[in-house]
């Protein structure tokens, strides 16, 4: 440099190095960020504020759950299912003992049918809760995530006299329910459900409406109906892109062929479509609800026992027998595999089950529905700003359990 | 009061019949297969694309979506002789209202096509299996490990690999900074796999 002037210099440069190369900024986002609702870290290339490109690592909540699975028996391996997606605790349970049902041949009574679907729906409502509660607080409002906890802890005590515990509760088995519905709970889910659409009603006051919640929400993370297939989403986002699709409609399981309800459907595809989705969901799970508890209030009084042949209750010697020797092998899989898929909260949750005669699932493959949801993130955030993926994560409904297993 | 039956898993029956006999037709099945009243094709994996995008876009079929990928591994398995892993994917036809599995038979050193091109969401079901079995997809457009950690090594899915892995992270107090190093247990691994005395 010292042996060049500055006319020498000027003239050594060609035109184009004068000008700037910006380089655009890689930031990294999580995997400690709460808003990233879990353990994501999200790699993103930002153009100022605009996202460029996001690229999510995940597998920082990897548990082994298949590899622990098949080296357990079909009972040791329910509970895994409760550690999946930890919000929606007993859909996952019920997933796998529908395909263990499959699988082994076991037919199961209405009654049972009916309380899982019960606590089905009732686990419905605990998502969404999370999910809307959740995504409100990313967005900014601290209100109705307070609102929202406060029904899932009411939530929550349901799970508890069930089974005893208040998330991972292990209460529907394959072939049954771990224990029978005490007497005094229809009456107080029956009270709840009346309580919480005033819950809903609240939250909707609060954000509906709201100007700063629908400038967050509205044209943002647009999903159109060819992207929404070409991805294979399911649940809140397919429908949301204008797709009818609903498990428990077009392929009903349990009593939901029998069961009143609407599925309601999105027409833009943003992020204010899936909110009201899911407020619509919970209203649509709370009448059927009631509908449920019409049901197992009238069933006849043989069909009022709950758990079954292979989980038998536990109040006799004979009993008890039965139900040791259940539990440390006698359920076994027929050689054979299935691939069961139900309608969880957050999208189509599926289970591949492969047995080979013995008491241990061969393989087993979760399907969850949030794993194919996040691969979309990179395409759904492009041109958004930074602060709009905080709302998309918070509308997909991201939790880290089930996507990692 | 409503009448309930068990569960219904026969419904589709006729509907299955009726497509499976379609799909023969086009399709190079080497083997068909009907377990639970669920439709399982088995093709060669030269004729896995080809299948694929005839599923998808045949419009006998339209299975639009792509579920999910699984990859098994049948090394204790009579099947172990012939081919190791199996790759299987299901899909689902929203028009038809039907679900449908595709599988194919491979070895350990067989390279199979990635479907990327025909579902774009085989992206990260590819990746699992590839992360969890050591199955090479060719034209992979980004073919990283997924949800194991940072520099793992091995493939923990396959049936050799021990339930307990090989290495272990922890923190290290004179390093002060976490190391991973070879796992070491007070305890062996015991496997309850003990004769049944209950027959």
């Amino acid at each position: 440099m010292n042996s060049l002037n500055n006319q020498n210099f000027k003239t050594l440069l060609k035109k184009t190095e004068f000008e700037h190369h910006l380089k655009n900024f890689t930031l990294n986002f999580g995997p400690q960020h709460p808003a990233a609702h879990g353990v994501l870290r999200l790699v993103l290339e930002l153009q100022g504020e605009v996202v460029i490109k996001a690229d999510p690592h995940i597998g920082l909540l990897h548990r082994g759950t298949e590899k622990l699975i098949e080296h357990k028996t079909v009972m040791q391996a329910l509970p895994y299912f409760d550690r999946l997606d930890y919000v929606s605790m007993m859909a996952q349970e019920h997933t796998f003992s529908l395909a263990v049902e499959k699988l082994a041949n076991i037919p199961v009574s209405v009654n049972v049918q009916v309380s899982r679907v019960l606590f089905y729906e009732l686990t419905r409502i605990l998502n969404h809760l999370l999910a809307i509660g959740c995504h409100a607080m990313d967005v900014g409002a601290m209100t109705p995530f307070l609102w929202a906890f406060e029904e899932r802890e009411k939530l929550m005590c349901f799970y508890e006299r069930v089974s005893g515990a208040r998330m991972h509760a292990a209460f529907v088995r394959p072939g049954g329910l771990s224990y029978d519905l005490p007497q005094d709970l229809l009456v107080d889910i029956r009270n709840f459900a009346f309580k919480f659409t005033e819950c809903v009603a609240n939250i909707e006051d609060m954000l509906t409406g709201n100007r700063i919640w629908k400038e967050r929400l509205i044209d943002i993370g647009v999903i159109t109906a060819s992207d929404a297939l070409n991805w294979g989403f399911s649940g809140v986002l397919l429908r949301s892109a204008g797709i009818s699709w609903d498990l428990r409609k077009n392929m009903p399981y349990d009593v939901y062929d029998k069961l009143n309800f609407d599925v309601p459907v999105g027409t833009k595809g943003d992020c204010y479509d899936r909110y009201l989705l899911r407020i619509e969901e919970m209203i649509q799970s709370v009448r059927l609800i009631n509908q449920l508890l019409d049901l197992l209030e009238n069933l006849p009084n043989e069909n009022q026992k709950s758990t079954n042949k292979i989980l038998s209750n536990k109040a006799f010697m004979e009993d008890l027998i039965e139900h040791f020797k259940v539990s440390t092998g006698l359920l076994k899989l027929k050689s054979g595999e299935t691939y069961t898929a139900t309608e969880a909260p957050k999208g189509e949750f599926g289970v591949y089950l492969i047995g080979n005669s013995t008491e241990i699932p061969y393989r087993c493959k979760i399907k969850a529905p949030g794993f194919g949801h996040l691969q979309f993130l990179n395409e759904m955030c492009q041109g958004y700003l930074l602060a709009d993926v905080v709302t998309i994560i918070g509308t997909q409904d991201i939790v880290f359990g089930e996507i990692d297993r | 009061m409503i009448k309930f039956s068990f569960i219904k898993i026969y419904k589709t029956k006729k509907l299955v019949k009726k497509f499976s006999q379609n799909f023969c037709s086009i399709i190079p099945a080497v083997f068909t297969q009907n377990l639970n009243n669920e439709l399982t094709y088995i093709v060669h994996k030269k004729n896995l694309l080809f299948t694929l995008s005839c599923l998808k876009s045949h419009i006998k079929f339209q299975y639009k979506i792509l579920s999910c990928i699984s990859g098994v591994d049948f090394l204790e398995t009579t099947l172990n002789k012939f081919y190791r892993f199996s790759i299987v994917y299901d899909l689902l036809s929203l028009v038809y209202n039907t679900r449908v599995r595709v599988k194919i038979f491979l070895n350990e050193l067989s390279l199979i096509s990635s479907s990327t091109k025909v579902f774009i969401n085989a992206n990260w079901w590819e990746r699992e299996v590839w992360d969890m079995y050591g199955i090479w997809f060719e034209n992979h457009p980004d073919l990283r490990r997924i949800l194991t950690d940072y520099g793992f090594d091995g493939f923990p899915l396959r049936k050799d690999f021990p339930l307990v892995g090989y290495f272990e992270v922890a923190y290290d107090l004179k390093k002060k900074r976490i190391i991973s190093k070879p796992c070491e247990f007070s305890q062996e691994f015991r496997n309850f796999t003990f004769e049944n005395s209950w027959k």
